[in-house]
């Protein structure tokens, strides 16, 4: 049985600030909510089921936040789901929400992913201690260093890659209303010369912190033909893997490739580097921008940082990534997966304004979680699929 | 000796809660002694005022929000026999639904009344006021019995600055539990040793042992005594102070594969300026005094260099 | 629509699991009987996806390491709800109707005993208004009883005959932590506890988990020679606010049963974790007095967190395969007095 043909027709997002002190949870939901839901030209009245999305509970101090946002976020008297699966919730909860409508269940989803950080402390909810252990890691950061390493010892990257995918990230942002980080002399000077933090992670390396939203209206078929720019779901993919197993591959991991083999062979993609116009990766840390470009299958192992020392990942380049200024720019962790897909959505709708990438008709959104083990991802095209 | 080693865990924070713009009317209210209500689309005067119509979806503005009397009659109850902590009273006292007069909704609080003898549904309450007062419900200690008091109706919104935020304090005390398998493991740093346990699938040596081998599912069995020697796989330099760190930066954490072991431990790197330690850097435990030791990896106090030449990369880059 | 069938379960439920919060070792027998039921390997599931909580755990990520209990290499399609098993379920049924799958494996967990469970239940109220206040589970559903007594909807002798019928029916489920039923009249004379309810009227503390094998079509027919199919599969919300509610009523729950076919339903496996909910679902849900109510017992005995909800629905579906019944409902519940629900049809045809 094949799949039922689905599209994002709307697609909203919240300006993303670090502590969004003007609104509520439902506030800064809504606010990307009604986005969304003006652009695909809908009301919440005309949607069927809602799609919750967010990282740890900890992060607000509310168990099931959705329980309370349900009629705020007009899903009272409707399906509501609540997806958590680490930092890739917001990319998975977008293909839950995708699937409720290539199952041929519903006609029009809203889903929403959103984080208000500021609400406590990213670092202390991410690494509550626990009784006989031993507090090693120093957050995200302290997690993700090692591994950068083991990525420049084995591909021998030169050591301002980091930087330059940082610099690029950083300019692309000045180009997108919504961004957090907007800081216009960011260059690969000024990242080399930020405080070295979590060795060899730089301070300008690293995502903020931030307060926001992304909303998606995901549509059947019918529903799609009204809309002047639809973004057909060409594939979607989830694949999960352990954070700790012996000899796992935690620069390259199998869960990774193995997703992106799925993903391309659904969307009937064999050269992703000539075949995809336009790519929203999920870099929280910019050396993972290399790292997963070779995982992804855009470059061979090992040389995914001549990719982006080229300029090859620049917004004029081969392959644009992260136009959008990505989640170095902007990271409110249960939406940051959510805006890849949102992103890479507008970038074939030819709705990505500033930083369109011009005549874009495929694209990829990517996210990833926990220790590098949650992956989600999807291609998303200008024209129908024809598979 | 119990199965699993357990011991108390406290997850406490202060939250602080940004409001939006009709809870901020309500909790600035609540501070001047006042209750704003909210009108809705189906015409009911609600309680804390919703931010959002119910049926229209709409945001409520200032035009909607009205102000209701400090007294009201109760609709539902229960009774707290036995208050959990935080609770506004820590003495048996009766949660109700209060519509307030003017109101056409209950809000949610708690009676203060001796016995659940004293309460019925549809007696007289009013709020008692908290002496100090911030703009949050808790400003309102609780309601109390208040026979023959007259009526009251909705009144127009004063002008009054809304407020945007409040603190709210959240403290959960659980009692975590290892696992059987982790508690072997921690019983073992007890006595000095560092134990491991064996796939019985995939016969890989796994440190500390698994309720689970990751890769197929099976519980690890066979116990292996690790050597106290290995090598840093990677690492990285700490140089960013956070909440709760023990050590001062910089230092190091470094996966350390224990000779013996199919997969690296995360501890630190002491007795080395961290610019100085290397990937394949041969390094050993060195502990704690005995007399400090718990069921903790803490009782390894870090990891030191050896002095030995550095393991080849090719000896462990399938550990990366 | 694909036909898709329950055809494997297995559960845990005691008061205090003496292990760790991850429960995975929990996990590794549950899926061990599932593999036994189904005579497959965790190569044959196309899809997971578990339902847990964070704060029921009281840590992040605690879901993270229940995939070990898997084996996830290769590494697998999977995903995970902050919700119960019956919505991990939901999630996974969608995933086969869309085709990419024709399997599935759900599960849960949760070790409620770890904190104060009606306390940290606090938490997933509205967070500026109510649980600056800490209203506990109990009361919360306290509150729902009286309004109903109040309004002469049920009576307390009503809620004594569901607590009498559940700790009866429990005799009979190895599983269920509190069992043993005497009279309507005993109970009543028993001590008020959170007024108007008794102990007996709240559903146990209970740690646990569940897992379930879902297929479609011939997957589903040569596990089993009589699979538990599934008719139909709906859920909605209710607002939260418990001034706004009518605490007697359950319109989500109505709204499940309009959206499903329940004429000709047999037994019911409801999840009441107070007694007075299981009256409100009754009628929501119209059940005929002939229906069979929880012949488990029903979470009035046994209430694993994030696992009841599915357990009522592995249970429905023991009494289609064991022919003890042609179609059954099993209903899950989420959210302080029954805010969410779903319902799940079964029928066993020959």
């Amino acid at each position: 049985m094949a799949k039922q043909p689905a599209a994002v027709v709307g697609v909203g997002q919240t300006h993303h600030r670090a502590k969004r002190e003007d609104v509520s949870m439902a506030g800064l939901c809504r606010e990307a909510i009604d986005r969304a839901l003006a652009d695909a030209n809908l009301t919440l009245d005309d949607i069927d089921a809602i799609v919750v999305g967010k990282a740890p509970d900890l992060f607000e101090g509310v168990m099931m936040p959705e329980l309370f946002l349900a009629e705020a976020l007009g899903a009272a008297g409707k399906p509501l789901l609540r997806v958590h699966t680490a930092g890739s919730v917001g990319g998975s909860t977008a293909i839950v929400a995708s699937s409720l409508v290539q199952a041929g269940v519903h006609k029009r989803v809203l889903t929403v992913a959103y984080e208000k950080q500021s609400e406590s402390n990213a670092m202390w909810a991410l690494s509550v201690p626990l009784p006989f252990n031993m507090p090693v890691h120093a957050g995200a950061g302290g997690y993700f260093a090692p591994h950068v390493r083991s990525y420049i010892r084995r591909s021998n990257a030169p050591t301002h890659v980091g930087a330059i995918v940082a610099a690029k990230d950083r300019q692309n942002a000045l180009k997108n209303p919504y961004a957090h980080l907007r800081n216009p002399d960011t260059t690969v000077e000024s990242v080399l010369a930020s405080q070295m933090l979590w060795d060899p992670i730089r301070y300008d390396e690293t995502c903020p912190s931030s307060d926001g939203a992304c909303a998606l209206v995901i549509v059947d078929e019918d529903t799609a033909k009204a809309s002047p720019n639809p973004a057909w779901i060409h594939g979607t993919v989830m694949r999960s893997e352990a954070t700790t197993a012996a000899e796992r591959d935690q620069v390259n991991p199998q869960a990774s490739r193995d997703a992106a083999a799925a993903l391309w062979a659904q969307a009937g993609i064999t050269d992703p580097l000539t075949e995809i116009d336009a790519a929203e990766i999920y870099v929280p840390f910019s050396w993972f921008e290399p790292m997963w470009l070779e995982s992804l299958g855009f470059a061979a192992e090992g040389e995914g940082w001549k990719l982006s020392e080229s300029g090859a990942t620049a917004m004029d380049g081969q392959i644009p990534v992260n136009c959008s200024g990505g989640v170095l720019s902007s990271n409110p962790i249960g939406a940051s997966g959510m805006l890849r897909f949102g992103e890479a959505a507008l970038q074939v709708r030819g709705a990505a304004g500033e930083h369109q990438v011009d005549g874009a008709r495929r694209a990829l959104g990517h996210a990833y979680g926990g220790g590098s083990q949650f992956f989600a991802m999807w291609v998303v095209g200008s024209e129908p699929p024809s598979n | 000796m119990s199965r699993t080693l357990q011991a108390p865990v406290t997850v406490a924070f202060d939250y602080t809660r940004s409001v939006g713009p009709v809870l901020g009317r309500f909790f600035a209210g609540l501070r001047d002694r006042t209750l704003v209500a909210g009108r809705t689309s189906d015409g009911r005067v609600v309680l804390p005022p919703p931010e959002y119509d119910p049926v229209t979806h709409r945001q409520l503005t200032d035009a909607d929000l009205v102000e209701v009397a400090d007294t009201g009659t109760v609709t539902s109850w229960t009774w707290v026999p036995e208050p959990v902590k935080h609770q506004p009273f820590d003495r048996p006292f009766a949660f109700a639904l209060v519509t307030l007069d003017g109101a056409d909704a209950p809000l949610l609080h708690a009676l203060d009344v001796d016995s659940p003898d004293h309460v019925v549904t549809g007696m007289r309450v009013r709020v008692r006021w908290a002496e100090e007062r911030s703009g949050a419900i808790t400003d309102i200690e609780c309601f109390e019995p208040a026979d023959d008091l007259p009526g009251g109706r909705a009144t127009p919104l004063a002008d009054r600055e809304a407020t945007t935020g409040i603190v709210t304090p959240v403290s959960l005390d659980y009692l975590y539990a290892a696992s059987p398998e982790e508690s072997a493991f921690y019983r073992g740093l007890n006595e000095g040793r560092i134990l491991g346990q064996r796939c019985p699938s995939c016969g890989k040596v796994y440190v500390p042992p698994r309720s689970a081998c990751p890769a197929d599912g099976t519980p690890t069995a066979e116990e292996v005594e690790l050597s106290q020697t290995g090598t840093i796989t990677t690492f990285c330099i700490v140089n960013v102070p956070f909440l709760g760190q023990k050590i001062t930066p910089p230092y190091v954490s470094a996966y350390v594969l224990l000779d013996g072991a199919d997969i690296a431990i995360l501890h630190l790197i002491l007795g080395v300026p961290a610019d100085q330690v290397r990937m394949g850097m041969r390094v050993k435990a060195v502990w704690k005094p005995q007399e400090e030791w718990t069921y903790s990896l803490e009782n390894i106090d870090h990891f030191e260099p050896t002095g030995d030449p550095d393991a080849d990369f090719d000896t462990y880059k399938h550990h990366l | 629509m694909r036909d898709v069938a329950v055809v494997g379960f297995a559960q845990r439920q005691m008061p205090e699991f003496d292990g760790s919060p991850t429960c995975v070792e929990l996990l590794v027998p549950l899926f061990t009987e599932c593999y036994e039921q189904t005579g497959w390997s965790r190569r044959d599931i196309g899809f997971w996806c578990s339902g847990s909580s964070d704060y029921l755990a009281g840590r992040s990520f605690s879901f993270v390491s229940a995939v070990d209990a898997i084996g996830v290499i290769p590494p697998v399609n999977e995903s995970h709800v902050e919700m119960d098993l019956a919505w991990a379920l939901y999630e996974a049924w969608i995933k086969i109707q869309t085709g990419e799958v024709d399997t599935a494996l759900v599960y849960a967990f949760g070790k409620s005993s770890a904190g104060v469970l009606r306390r940290t239940l606090a938490l997933q109220l509205e967070p500026y208004t109510m649980t600056p206040l800490w209203p506990d589970t109990v009361s919360l559903a306290g509150l729902q009883a009286r309004a109903g007594i109040d309004a002469g909807i049920w009576d307390e002798r009503a809620m004594a005959e569901v607590a009498n019928r559940s700790l009866t029916d429990a005799e009979k489920n190895e599983y269920a932590v509190r069992k043993g039923g005497s009279s309507v009249e005993e109970l009543l004379a028993r001590p008020v506890y959170a007024d108007p309810l008794r102990k007996h009227d709240c559903s146990p503390v209970t740690d646990g988990a569940a897992a379930i094998v879902l297929a479609a079509d011939d997957r589903a027919r040569e596990v089993r020679d009589r699979p538990a199919w599934i008719d139909g599969l709906a859920h909605y919300v209710d607002p939260m606010s418990m001034g706004t509610r009518d605490l007697t009523r359950a319109p989500s729950a109505a709204r499940a049963a309009a959206a499903v076919d329940l004429d000709g339903v047999e037994i019911a496996e409801l999840h009441a974790p107070f007694s007075h909910q299981e009256l409100i679902l009754r009628s929501e849900l119209g059940l005929a007095d002939d229906v069979r109510i929880n012949p488990s017992g029903g979470a009035l005995t046994s209430n694993p967190m994030f696992s009841a909800g599915g357990i009522r629905i592995g249970e429905a579906a023991s009494r289609i395969w064991s022919g003890e019944a042609s179609k059954a409902v099993a209903h899950a519940t989420s959210g302080p007095a029954l805010q969410q629900n779903l319902l799940c049809v079964l029928e066993g045809r020959n």
